[in-house]
């Protein structure tokens, strides 16, 4: 079987668990909805010959995963709350992304066709790769050798993420902290 | 073309769930949605018909090979991704200690 079909398969199940993890009332099950569609693209990385990147994709969805459940799962805010959306921003909302759906169709036309790349910078990076590098796998050889710059900068801004997150929880604790004193 | 159809239907409904959802937590999850997409339409774009994955082994030709420069820099950005959904949880973990909901439409009262 082609691996278009097998795409096309995959991104079908990815689109509706989307939308099923949008729609579902109960949060555990859209946050498991969530892990389908991650899992997806891990596995059509898998298809598309990204090994590295399917491996990287499984574990972040488990961490994700196991980030949100540790972190929402526990409040019991959806029984007592009714949520109901407003109709007529999702319709309105529904026509706008349809428009804009329509609209953009020239553009995928006039983008090279599924399987045929334009390989001009990366012919380079694939015939000189090993040769200057000594990497033999190319993309490890792109990440820490031909932009290690850009690495560099990914580190810093996951650093600023961890450091934010961390800080932002560390200000929580400390006021509960208060509170609890001054009762 | 038609992969890169659906793959733009999938980031679409994370700008669907963004626009219209009040939770805090649905609209969390829709940003993850589009980060999916995003990723997935890059590697799309560097697919090659009947290539093989960019790692040198014997007997495997170079030119046989995927473009290996989008999955280098997809790889950093699906890293960042999980740093940028560990900091929105955080954020909205701290805006329920302060306002006991996730519905946004309650939280609009941003003072003090």
């Amino acid at each position: 079987m082609p691996i278009e079909i097998w795409l096309i398969f995959i991104l079908c199940v990815m689109i509706i668990a989307s939308i099923a993890a949008l729609e579902i009332k109960d949060i555990l099950s859209s946050i498991i909805a969530i892990g389908v569609v991650g899992l997806g693209v891990s596995l059509s990385f898998l298809f598309l010959q990204a090994p590295d990147l399917a491996v990287v994709q499984f574990l972040f969805e488990i961490f994700a995963l196991i980030i949100l459940v540790r972190a929402f799962v526990k409040k019991e805010y959806h029984q007592h709350e009714e949520s109901k959306t407003n109709l007529l921003i999702s319709i309105v909302t529904i026509i706008v992304l349809g428009l804009l759906f329509l609209l953009s169709l020239p553009v995928f036309q006039n983008l090279p066709a599924f399987g045929k790349p334009l390989m001009t910078v990366s012919e380079y990076y694939l015939f000189h790769g090993a040769l200057q590098t000594g990497a033999a796998n190319l993309v490890a050889a792109i990440i820490l050798d031909y932009r290690a710059y850009d690495t560099l900068g990914e580190v810093t801004v996951l650093f600023t993420a961890v450091i934010g997150a961390l800080s932002i929880l560390k200000i929580r604790s400390k006021e509960k902290n208060r509170e609890t004193s001054n009762e | 073309m038609i992969v890169y159809l659906l793959c733009f239907i999938l980031f679409l409904v994370g700008i669907y769930g963004i626009l219209t959802k009040r939770d805090l937590v649905k609209i969390i999850l829709s940003i993850g949605i589009m980060g999916y997409a995003a990723n997935l339409m890059l590697i799309l774009f560097a697919y090659r018909n009947n290539s093989i994955y960019p790692i040198l082994s014997e007997g495997k030709a170079v030119s046989q090979m995927v473009d290996p420069l989008p999955q280098a820099l997809v790889l950093t950005s699906i890293v960042i991704e999980l740093g940028t959904t560990a900091m929105l949880v955080a954020l909205a973990l701290r805006l329920y200690e302060k306002y006991k909901t996730f519905d946004i439409t309650k939280i609009r009262r941003l003072k003090g």
